[in-house]
């Protein structure tokens, strides 16, 4: 029932068609995906209710680039373009934590770790 | 001793049908899908800002005469100097060489037909005019005297200038720039012609694809920002404000994401121009072709990783100034491998110093100045005693004037011929070309001095020991801006009287000078194939058909 | 000889649609796909400069972000979501029906159904959501009312808000000229544009409606879920 692209076998972008039953199972999986989400926030995980409502979305978001937006077809490029925005994103994150989360560190700490965790768990609840 | 040859088969521009008379009429101009007309266009339009721009600063050297301001009243000279930075940045030095002289040359210079989305071109350029609408529209209506970096909270909430048409005005301009470096990047990508691969390309190529990484990273950020900022203004309450738990200090960080990597949007396409004019001047193959290609990567890689440098003394945390200084050292350092490359290039070379040459002589030597100052200013200890006085005026105007504004001078000059097909006057433009470089040294060297003595940046009125040199530089600006006029006047003239050029007035290489000048719609008359390396001196012709 | 570059018209073996500064139409393909490619890069951008604000904001005054959040109502950011998630399978399908060439009527119904989608999306924010928050008094810079359950933290309640209504608003301006970008497909749709052959303006308007889905997949748990809903009272 997979039908594999007919045109087009010269280029980067192969022109795969995707099967009915592929775009039907990720539909599925992001429904799963938002009740997962919903419910799991409804119980009590400490700072793990954050990373994990992170990380349903990041597998939703995976199944629409790859799917949905072909990108599981289209290699190359196409990846290092997604990557490099999202690492872009991550150095205007970091960075500017850094700053705003130093701000009130003490110069000669007694501890490295005493100071870092704090802030760390007010993050991540 | 000039080597300005015209092709001896040189047939007169009028006779050949070209980009400039395949069509006329001011639809078919300002309709255009053609890149060449397209670059023309920025032209005009971003000639119109740097003269308000330069109007601007003329009133600020004017007023600088007197310690205690000899023309505007303190108000009035916070916005004579913010419209002076908005305009000179947004509004010239980011669009200038990528939207003129990048969106004429890149097609023709990797062989293809067009950039990859013509229309997209075009848009970007009504974008960009809409932009400058606004802008002048907030210069007319009493101007903004918020800074060109707009901080909060005074301009969100306590600034009574007309900061959100400007901040519109800067963000619709911004995305005529995000279109702009799009366009080139699946340009270069995907519409080299056979032959041409990635090691082939003239540098001039590499630093615009290193300048669209840029754009489309960057802008997007000061986008948003400054849409915030408006938004906050309007609303009376934001994200910047403290009142909610806000903090300025966010708005900076947002804010110089970009406009740390803009400013090096502004060098990297000079950079580019001169690696192309050097090779041109001393005919000779550049030095380390891959170690400049490499480092235009380089620049806007890590320009993206020192923006806190402009914070150090604004309440930023003083371990985010560590992490930031060390980077902003390590930034210098693809900058430099440039510098040396093309001073080994110059080594030994059949040199001639026609305009072109003069103003990227010039630029090595005033960015290599305004570099190293960078270094004073990247140190913290330093920074503490430097920032906010006029040496960070001094060393930024050194990388912008005197660097990118040489730069896209020598540019100008170079590509002229190629444009119009018309020669300007020689004698004239390196005439010109010193009467900036001696206005631009004297109006900025004693810039260095005032700001080591302490003189702060953006005032208006200053102690009176420091007034010798603040006339000196009032009497440089002077002289620079006689300098810029002249290259105006005769590039006007030549239009209709300059004598016409061949395909190859300088016998350089390139797929640019191998079709007419000025070049056909389509660029070529002959589908191209590239056989050879970039800068393939020293014979004088090379084809690559 | 004046075939300037308005000149559109295919004068290749190529189909319709096909611009002449290409050398063929896989190569326009390409070009338009990483074209729209770099174009979601910037938006990624553009919607990360309110990210890195909310992740900073939100480490430092959480206690009012959980306030804030526990103000907005999960059962409508999840049917938004599942209304959303939706809209991109139907338009995944759209284009599907293109490549292999379904008829034009087809392709017509699954982007009117997406169309509806993101409307009904935009109706449930609109009349559920935002005008509810306007009448309760939690519309930053419109009548925005400190309530004293908040404490000491309402200023921050107050700072979430902002988050809230930015950033769901620009997603929601992101949907709305994907509504429009979606009218112009059916135009196209209707003239018989798209084949088999010539479908790339479906697929690259498709990446753009999966990217705003994205986006939404993202704001749904960092703005309704903060803090959890175990708590009473959510």
């Amino acid at each position: 029932m997979a039908e594999h692209g007919a045109h087009g076998a010269h280029t980067e972008f192969t022109e795969h068609i995707v099967p009915l039953k592929v775009y039907v199972g990720v539909f599925l999986a992001l429904l799963i995906g938002t009740a997962l989400t919903t419910g799991v926030a409804y119980i009590d995980l400490g700072r793990w209710n954050t990373v994990a409502a992170l990380a349903i979305a990041v597998v939703k978001m995976l199944f629409v680039v790859l799917f949905f937006m072909h990108v599981k077809y289209n290699p190359g490029l196409t990846r290092i373009i997604i990557v490099g925005a999202f690492f872009w994103l991550g150095i205007m994150i970091c960075f500017s934590m850094a700053d705003e989360l130093t701000r009130s560190w003490e110069y000669n700490p007694a501890s490295w770790t005493g100071m870092i965790l704090p802030y760390l768990s007010r993050f991540l609840l | 001793m000039s080597t300005a040859i015209a092709d001896i088969h040189e047939i007169p521009a009028e006779s050949q049908v070209n980009y400039l008379n395949a069509s006329y009429g001011i639809k078919s101009w300002l309709l255009t899908l053609d890149h060449k007309r397209i670059g023309l266009l920025y032209l005009g339009t971003i000639t119109l800002m740097f003269l308000i721009g330069g109007v601007a600063a003329v009133l600020m050297r004017l007023n600088l005469i007197e310690p205690t301001g000899a023309l505007v009243e303190p108000d009035t000279y916070n916005k004579l100097f913010s419209i002076h930075g908005i305009i000179m940045v947004f509004f010239f030095l980011v669009p200038s060489i990528p939207a003129t002289l990048g969106n004429f040359l890149i097609p023709i210079m990797i062989g293809a037909r067009d950039v990859a989305f013509p229309r997209l071109n075009l848009m970007s350029w009504y974008v960009f005019v809409t932009g400058c609408v606004f802008a002048l529209y907030a210069v007319a209506a009493g101007g903004v005297d918020t800074g060109w970096t707009f901080y909060p909270p005074f301009s969100s909430s306590y600034s009574h200038s007309h900061v959100v048409a400007m901040a519109l005005g800067i963000f619709i301009a911004g995305f005529s720039s995000i279109l702009t470096g799009l366009n080139f990047i699946v340009t270069i990508h995907k519409m080299r012609a056979p032959g041409m691969t990635w090691f082939r390309l003239p540098l001039f190529i590499w630093a615009m694809y290193a300048t669209s990484l840029i754009f489309v990273l960057g802008t997007p950020v000061i986008a948003v920002t400054l849409l915030l900022l408006a938004a906050e203004r309007l609303l009376h309450v934001g994200i910047f404000d403290p009142a909610i738990g806000g903090d300025p200090l966010l708005f900076q960080h947002l804010f110089w994401f970009y406009s740390h990597p803009a400013v090096y949007i502004m060098i990297l396409p000079g950079m580019g121009i001169i690696s192309e004019l050097i090779t041109a001047f001393s005919r000779k193959k550049i030095f380390g072709y891959s170690f400049v290609a490499f480092s235009s990567l380089a620049i806007a890689i890590i320009s993206f990783v020192v923006w806190g440098h402009h914070m150090f003394v604004t309440g930023q945390s003083i371990y985010a100034g560590l992490v930031f200084s060390v980077l902003s050292f390590v930034v210098a350092i693809p900058s430099a491998v440039k510098v040396f490359n093309w001073t080994a290039t110059l080594y030994k070379g059949s040199i001639s110093y026609e305009a072109p040459m003069l103003y990227a002589l010039g630029f090595i030597g005033l960015f290599t100045l305004g570099g190293l100052t960078g270094l004073f200013l990247a140190s913290l200890a330093t920074d503490v005693h430097l920032n906010g006085t006029y040496f960070i005026v001094a060393h930024f105007h050194y990388i912008m004037v005197g660097g990118a504004i040489m730069a896209y001078m020598g540019g100008l000059h170079y590509w002229w011929p190629k444009i119009t097909g018309r020669m300007y006057p020689d004698l004239w433009a390196r005439f010109a070309a010193l009467v900036i470089f001696v206005g631009f040294n004297l109006t900025f060297f004693p810039q260095f001095v005032l700001g080591y003595l302490g003189m702060p940046r953006r005032y208006g009125v200053y102690p009176q020991e420091f007034q010798v040199l603040n006339v000196l530089s009032s009497a440089g600006a002077s002289i620079l801006a006689i300098g810029y006029v002249i290259p105006l006047v005769y590039f006007f003239w030549s239009w209709n009287y300059g004598p016409p050029a061949g395909p190859n007035p300088w016998g350089a290489t390139g797929l640019e000078w191998t079709t007419s000048s000025p070049p056909p719609t389509e660029n070529f008359e002959h589908s191209v194939i590239v056989t050879e390396d970039a800068y393939n001196y020293p014979t004088a012709d090379v084809t690559s058909e | 000889m004046s075939e300037t570059a308005v000149n559109e018209i295919a004068h290749h073996p190529n189909p319709t649609g096909f611009a002449h500064q290409f050398e063929d139409i896989d190569q326009q393909h390409e070009a338009g796909r990483l074209g729209m490619w770099i174009f979601l890069a910037t938006e990624i951008l553009f919607f990360g400069g309110m990210f890195t604000s909310y992740t900073i904001y939100r480490a430092l005054h959480l206690p009012s972000f959980v306030i804030g959040s526990h103000l907005l109502e999960v059962q409508f950011g999840a049917t938004n979501t599942v209304v959303l998630i939706c809209s991109s399978l139907t338009m995944a399908l759209a284009i599907r029906s293109a490549q292999v060439g379904k008829s034009k009527s087809t392709i017509i119904f699954y982007l009117v159904l997406t169309m509806i989608l993101g409307a009904l999306f935009l109706g449930l924010k609109l009349r559920f959501e935002w005008y509810h928050d306007y009448l309760e008094h939690i519309v930053p810079g419109f009548g925005f009312v400190y309530r004293p359950e908040w404490g000491s933290a309402a200023p921050g309640v107050q700072m979430f808000m902002c988050f809230y209504f930015f950033m769901t608003g620009l997603h929601a301006l992101h949907m709305v000229i994907g509504l429009g970008i979606l009218a112009v497909l059916v135009g196209m749709a209707a003239r018989g544009r798209f084949t088999s052959k010539y479908y790339v303006p479906l697929e690259i308007s498709g990446l753009y409606w999966h990217f705003v889905d994205i986006v939404w997949i993202f704001l749904f748990p960092l703005l309704y879920l903060i803090g959890g809903r175990y708590a009473a009272g959510g």
